[in-house]
């Protein structure tokens, strides 16, 4: 019998139709992964199941958990089953923690709610439930606070207030979506190994489908609201039906063809970029008055080149100094010591108007684009933005051409100079910001998780026409990201760094074939692999 | 902890120590003879040289600073020029109507603002929620010297509950003392109690859209539980920093409801300094003002830190 029965469900909010027919089945014990990119309406599922809609929403459809109609449920007894028969984990850690309590009330929170046991009995299984996240008592105290936690200590704490009454049915979304890979790894883990020790069901949502094929028995993949293909894991992604899965899986692990990259052999003229021991520092805890703080040295002794035309991937987990190294790179900050040379000149030391030249021929591509954007100005005058940088002043006439050539070079149309950002999609917007670095003609652009945000068939589009501009234009890239994947499909050579230090830097293919160092090794070994997962999955079944 | 409230205690003394300076400043040391201007226009040079003589201002001015905040140390503010009696006693008096006018007025608005906040905020959106935040935009509206009036004709003239005004001291006896202030506290709590009602509603209302938010109703807690339990106490940072704000300006800002019920508060007292030039007084109250002010912020800091962890960082 199946435990979760969700039977023609239909969401609107305010007028807006989100979820049309939506139906899934769930057995005890199993796991189903629903995939799908932003807007496909998989969060807004979850969050149905649980009752947990916004102001505003109109339901239709059954939900029935265990054999009990949840839709015939009043808001008191819907109260009585989150937390006890159905818990949730969410994508934030940073903030689905109360921050003014400590870690111990919260948890213990989820117990005393549902209830009459004693202060003391909800402490203790608190305490054991932290226990089995991977959270001992000897140093996560249950009086900690979560800002002394780290992002996957926090998740941890966020899954053992959904699992503490062990509930029939634990949905996660995007549980390790902002997490590092290798932590992704150990919380996937944590979880799997928790709902089958509990005989708990899982659902988890996901726009990763190598996580996805991981994790589920059953997947089912959403678009606007339906759900448009769904069944057995491995034979789904064996034979895909709809064309809307085709695209997913296969921009999923896109590689963006590029009419060449650039040999070992070639460019032997002066690197573009040549940063030399790098050393940036940051003052640790609060001000002293009288002492000098403690010192944290976030990028120690860095050094790497960047020559014409070469991508080079700057790789590592949040912590590693790789967005502490591209400020300095960027001249946004000083760094504590080092060089860094930028065609031929000295960044660093440059002043005034030298290095307002300077800066031409370096711009940056951030991971927010709308946050980039002042909302209030036209396209024209954003995209136009860096032009103050120029010495000699062009004419308003010269100015609103080269913005046009800019937009026509990022596939955008020369009209778009007269809309506001807010008009545009994430992913045009985010041709907004390339358009908005190119039009300074630099030599480097810096692309710090500049593809991070984006749905993967949007991302396959934007690394198409970043390698389409790297070959025409022969601009270098230092391509800063966090996924390996990405990083593969556009660099020619790679740079990971640990810990404030580079432990490897290589010719990328040669790198991910053949890792050298023992945390490139361990990165490889934590990105989810599709092909890997459902080789995985497929000898499981066998061996049934 | 302690290196926190050290540290408050550093910048505290700081704006004190700046604040003395600026006083002196604008008081003495700027062109302009105080003794001059005390005397007014038509004052025989004679009696100018004699006050001036007797304000020790032919002094050399470090000398005369270091007397004057020396005094402060030792309870010594001087001997008011108008009134012939220490300004210390002067202004003792005067707090001693004016702190518990302030309390009970700031405490009065708490009561009421909070309950009326949070209902606001949890039926956000409602016919409840229109008719509160109309009433506070009237309470905020209201003048409230009439609203004070209005208040003694009811209560005093109509239904003979309290006296229409004055202070009988509190050696009468503290019940019949705190009876005399309880008009004027309602006043004065009225506009706060408004104000600070909307500040808690809209504090309210971001931290019903924080994640934690949903993390608590997703773990069984009801809205209203999730409400008191989670969003309530993360909506204080800004209430308390109104409420600062409020007890500063209630010490000496109910100038004009002082004159409405009579009653001998600092308010009445600076304002009365002024208008006679008793720079004598006027200097030392300002001085006890900005007192007042920077340790109410003070203590809002430490409130600060008792709500929110993450401001008592240990100290390495």
């Amino acid at each position: 019998m199946s435990l979760l029965q969700v039977d023609k469900l239909n969401l609107t909010i305010g007028r807006v139709p989100i979820l049309r027919q939506v139906s899934l089945t769930l057995g005890q014990g199993e796991a189903l992964g629903i995939v799908g990119e932003s807007g496909s309406g998989k969060s807004l599922t979850a969050l149905s199941i649980m009752r947990l809609l916004p102001h505003g929403s109109t339901v239709s459809g059954r939900i029935a958990l265990d054999g009990e109609e949840l839709s015939a449920l009043s808001e008191a007894e819907m109260c009585e089953r989150r937390g006890r028969a159905m818990g949730m984990i969410f994508q934030e850690p940073m903030s689905a923690l109360n921050p003014l309590k400590t870690i111990g009330d919260q948890v213990a929170e989820a117990v005393r709610v549902h209830g009459y046991v004693s202060p003391r009995e909800a402490y203790d299984l608190a305490q054991e439930t932290l226990n089995r996240v991977g959270l001992p008592a000897t140093r996560f105290p249950l009086s900690r606070y979560p800002h002394e936690l780290s992002g996957g200590q926090r998740q941890r704490v966020v899954i053992a207030m959904a699992i503490v009454l062990k509930p029939k049915l634990v949905i996660a979304d995007e549980p390790t979506t902002a997490l590092d890979v290798t932590t992704q790894a150990r919380i996937l883990d944590l979880l799997k190994r928790l709902v089958a020790e509990d005989g708990s069901s899982l659902i988890l949502i996901s726009h990763d489908l190598a996580i996805v094929a991981e994790m589920a028995d059953r997947i089912a993949i959403m678009k606007d609201g339906a759900v448009v293909e769904s069944g057995e894991t491995v034979s789904l992604f064996r034979a895909m039906q709809h064309p809307y899965s085709r695209m997913l899986r296969a921009a999923s692990t896109y590689v963006s063809r590029r009419q060449r990259r650039l040999q070992a052999s070639e460019g032997h003229d002066a690197p573009i970029l040549d940063a030399k021991g790098v050393v940036q520092e940051y003052r640790q805890g609060p001000r002293q008055l009288f002492r000098r703080s403690a010192s944290f040295r976030a990028v120690d002794d860095v050094g790497f080149t960047i020559r014409r035309g070469e991508n080079v991937g700057l790789v590592g987990e949040s912590g590693s100094g790789k967005s502490t190294l591209a400020r300095v790179v960027l001249a946004l900050d000083a760094p504590k010591a080092g060089t860094v040379i930028l065609d031929g000149a000295d960044l660093l030391e440059s002043r005034g108007p030298e290095r307002q030249a300077l800066r031409r021929h370096i711009q940056a591509v951030f991971q927010d684009p709308y946050g980039s954007f002042n909302p209030r100005h036209k396209v024209a005058r954003l995209v136009a933005e860096p032009f103050h940088l120029d010495e000699g002043k062009l004419s308003g006439a010269e100015r609103r051409q080269r913005v046009e050539e800019a937009l026509v070079a990022v596939g955008m149309q020369a009209s778009d100079a007269d809309k506001y950002p807010h008009e545009f999609s994430g992913g045009q917007r985010q041709r907004l910001a390339i358009a908005r670095a190119l039009i300074t003609q630099p030599s480097l652009i810096v692309l710090d998780e500049a593809v991070s945000a984006l749905d993967v068939s949007i991302r396959a589009q934007i690394l198409d026409l970043l390698a389409d501009l790297s070959d025409r234009l022969n601009v270098s890239y230092l391509f800063i990201s966090h996924d390996l994947t990405v990083v593969r499909a556009i660099t020619d050579r790679v740079v990971i760094m640990q810990d404030g230090r580079i432990v490897e830097q290589g010719e990328t293919e040669e790198v991910f074939a053949n890792p050298a160092h023992p945390y490139t090794q361990s990165l490889l070994a934590a990105t989810p692999n599709l092909e890997r997962a459902l080789a995985a999955r497929q000898a499981g079944l066998e061996a049934q | 902890m302690g290196s926190f409230v050290a540290q408050r205690l550093v910048s505290l003394s700081a704006t004190l120590f700046a604040a003395s300076i600026v006083i002196f400043v604008v008081m003495e040391v700027l062109p302009g003879d105080p003794a001059a201007y005390m005397l007014g226009l038509n004052a025989d040079p004679a009696a100018v040289a004699a006050l001036s003589e007797q304000l020790g201002l032919n002094e050399p001015v470090l000398q005369r600073y270091l007397n004057w905040v020396g005094g402060f140390f030792v309870g010594d503010f001087g001997l008011s020029y108008t009134y012939r009696v220490p300004v210390r006693e002067l202004i003792a008096d005067r707090l001693w109507v004016s702190v518990p006018l302030a309390l009970m007025a700031l405490a009065l608005a708490i009561i009421i603002a909070f309950p009326v906040g949070i209902i606001a905020a949890a039926k956000r959106n409602s016919v409840v929620d229109a008719m509160i935040m109309g009433a506070t935009q009237l309470g905020i509206a209201i003048p409230n010297f009439w609203f004070a009036m209005l208040l003694v004709l009811a209560f005093s003239v109509g239904l003979r509950w309290f006296s229409a005004g004055g202070f009988p001291g509190w050696d009468a006896g503290i019940l019949i003392g705190m009876r005399s202030l309880i008009l004027p506290a309602v006043a004065l709590a009225l506009p706060q109690a408004s104000i600070l009602a909307r500040v808690m509603r809209s504090a309210l209302l971001d931290t019903l859209h924080e994640d934690f938010i949903r993390t608590a109703r997703a773990k069984g807690l009801s809205s209203g539980q999730a409400i008191r339990h989670h969003a309530v106490r993360n909506a204080l940072i800004p209430v308390m920093t109104i409420i600062g704000l409020q007890f500063s300006f209630l010490l000496a800002g109910a100038i004009i409801i002082e004159n409405v019920f009579f009653l001998p508060g600092l308010g009445r007292l600076i304002f009365q300094a002024i208008a006679q030039r008793d720079l004598i007084v006027v200097k030392s109250v300002v001085l006890l003002l900005v007192a007042a002010v920077v340790i109410v912020n003070f203590t809002v800091d430490l409130a600060y830190a008792a709500i929110d962890p993450r401001l008592r960082r240990r100290a390495p």
